[in-house]
């Protein structure tokens, strides 16, 4: 007791605090455990039943047997879609934000803009897209529709985290490119960019992650079906998703073995967002290291 | 280095741009610059555009609804029988608080003991495993949450209390638990990682243990911080919809018990909105419905803004 006595209200204190910590360590034993079991429930329930024909067959209505393939070709596409539009101008806004925004009160009010746009509920994205797509330009539930509306979705996000990894890079570097006579937007370029690259890659690959599973959105704008071929780029089929078609699949469907294939749709799902969050990491995860 | 150096400094300005060896490349230069300048500022308004046209789009189409019906029919009746023209929409509305407060019952005692844990307690070694795999919950697609919720979760529900069915606001709020945990976490760890070492050394030297460290003297300093993060997950949890749609049982009334089939605004909105005509009374409420979703988010941002400045002005 570090040479004080003890009376009892230490003694309970220690007590107290002995308690407390095994409570805490358990907390998060247990908080640890219902991830990793949650996880392997997931996976255990799809993986093991997986099979290569079910990633590119037919979805069936009425038989069983079928696959994934042209909802699993959608929701790449639309992804693909939506980061070829978000990717640009989210970096934009958030570099604008990270290095150009005076401090006044028009910076005041972009912030208030981009906070508030990144609590927009989703679904509340999904009814812009409809309004916008199926009503004003009437072109009903399209790939197009969700690939834009999903953009919209993913901008705060992804100018939010580049921001934050172009404000971690050290004044030091870009005042020594101001010193060779850089002009403001070529240090960004070739210096600031280059630093902040790794975590804004990991910005993107977590927005892609939540956007390959994003349902709520697709469902209103991209519909619940598809146009019935396996590679079809038209940017105006019907682009059912694969997360929309795990909703389809347990609510509406009517194969005798729409259990399964969930199950399949849920671990492919889980499986597809892991692998983009870690494999793309990865490599700069190792260049890390090795600095 | 020494003498052009000298030279320019001494020459003033308007040579400086002189000087540039070639000048046509100079000007190629300035004006790339002004043109990235404009793009970066061209992007950051195309956001403002992008809230815009959301507060627009559903603010428009929601206003046309009070042409139809009052302000008093839709918010405070509990009547959603749009077959019959009854947009009541008081039921929604007080499910989607009370699953919210249900749902942050559970889990911020949870995430908050884990940012402690993270923050305060664990080994170094501990915390580089924790975090990340807090953060493979966010990952996890909200389908998949629901989806587990409808097949794991419901019948578990159902064996332990006896339902016949287990739909409702306890089988909602413990999937949104789960899928605010992390967030909140995250930014409760945040916050009590930065509270100034001095304060907890004050504590320490005059003998108190960690858990009175803790409970008087961290986490009231973080409180802010904390709150931040329990209001972010607040608009988690009400703006989410994929998972809540599948476990809460979709009926519209009010949710007496935590096992009655109900309905909240968000799933309301998912189940019935490819359904209806673009120009009818019932789409207009829906609109509305979003459109209150919307203010709701706004104003918790509103908080966490105000609840932050505060933080600056206090340290």
């Amino acid at each position: 007791m570090n040479g004080f006595a003890s009376t009892k209200h230490t003694a309970r204190a220690q007590r107290n605090n002995k308690i407390a910590t095994i409570g805490f360590y358990t907390l998060g034993a247990l908080v640890m455990l219902l991830i990793f079991w949650l996880l392997f429930t997931i996976l255990s329930k799809g993986l093991p039943a997986l099979r290569p024909d079910f990633l590119i067959k037919q979805p069936e209505e009425i038989d069983a047997g079928g696959g994934i393939g042209p909802v699993l070709f959608n929701s790449f596409y639309i992804l693909f879609i939506s980061l070829f539009i978000s990717v640009p101008i989210g970096l934009g806004a958030g570099i604008y934000m990270a290095e150009y925004a005076p401090d006044n009160k028009f910076t005041g009010a972009l912030r208030i803009c981009v906070e508030s746009l990144s609590s927009v509920p989703s679904i509340v994205f999904g009814m812009l897209g409809l309004a916008i797509f199926a009503e004003y330009f009437d072109v009903g539930l399209t790939i197009l529709g969700g690939g834009v509306s999903l953009a919209l979705l993913n901008l705060p996000m992804l100018a939010r985290v580049t921001e934050e990894a172009v404000r971690a890079v050290p004044g030091e570097i870009r005042e020594a490119g101001y010193a060779l006579g850089m002009t403001k937007s070529h240090v960004i370029r070739t210096v600031v960019l280059p630093v902040a690259m790794s975590a804004i890659v990991t910005g993107i690959c977590l927005v892609a992650g939540r956007a390959f599973g994003e349902s709520a959105v697709i469902i209103l704008t991209a519909g619940l079906s598809t146009s019935g071929e396996m590679w079809d780029f038209n940017l105006f089929s019907p682009g059912e998703t694969l997360a929309v078609h795990l909703w389809y699949v347990q609510s509406e469907a009517i194969v005798e073995d729409a259990r399964q294939i969930a199950d399949k749709s849920a671990a492919v799902l889980v499986f597809v967002v892991l692998f983009i969050n870690f494999v793309f990491r990865f490599p700069l995860w190792l260049g890390n290291r090795r600095k | 280095m020494g003498a052009p150096v000298h030279g320019l400094a001494t020459r003033g300005k308007e040579s400086i741009t002189k000087v540039s060896a070639n000048p046509k490349r100079h000007g190629r230069h300035l004006f790339s610059n002004k043109l990235f300048k404009f793009y970066f500022l061209f992007s950051i308004l195309a956001l403002c555009f992008v809230l815009g046209l959301v507060i627009l789009f559903i603010g428009k189409t929601a206003m046309l609804l009070f042409g139809h019906l009052s302000p008093a029919d839709f918010f405070f009746s509990f009547n959603w029988t749009p077959e019959e023209d009854s947009f009541g929409a008081a039921a929604f509305i007080v499910n989607t608080l009370s699953l919210t407060a249900l749902t942050l019952l559970i889990a911020v005692p949870i995430s908050v003991g884990m940012a402690v844990l993270c923050a305060e307690i664990a080994p170094k070694w501990m915390k580089t495993f924790i975090r990340p795999v807090l953060d493979l919950l966010v990952g996890i697609p909200s389908i998949v949450y629901g989806y587990i919720g409808l097949t794991v979760l419901l019948p578990f529900l159902r064996r332990v209390s006896g339902e016949s069915l287990g739909d409702g606001l306890l089988a909602a709020a413990l999937v949104l638990a789960l899928m605010v945990l992390p967030t909140i976490c995250r930014i409760s760890d945040d916050a009590i990682v930065s509270v100034p070492r001095k304060y907890r050394d004050a504590a320490y030297a005059l003998g108190s243990t960690r858990l009175q460290v803790i409970m008087r003297v961290i986490l009231p300093a973080a409180s802010r911080g904390i709150i931040s993060a329990v209001i972010l997950g607040m608009t988690r949890a009400v703006g989410e919809t994929m998972a809540v749609v599948m476990v809460i049982g979709n009926t519209p009334q009010l949710a007496k018990t935590l096992f009655t089939p109900a309905s909240v605004l968000t799933s309301n909105i998912v189940m019935q909105i490819s359904n209806v005509e673009f120009d009818s009374t019932w789409n207009y409420a829906l609109h509305m419905m979003a459109f209150l979703l919307l203010v709701i988010s706004f104003v918790l941002i509103l908080i966490i803004r105000v609840l932050g400045r505060k933080r600056r002005d206090a340290a």
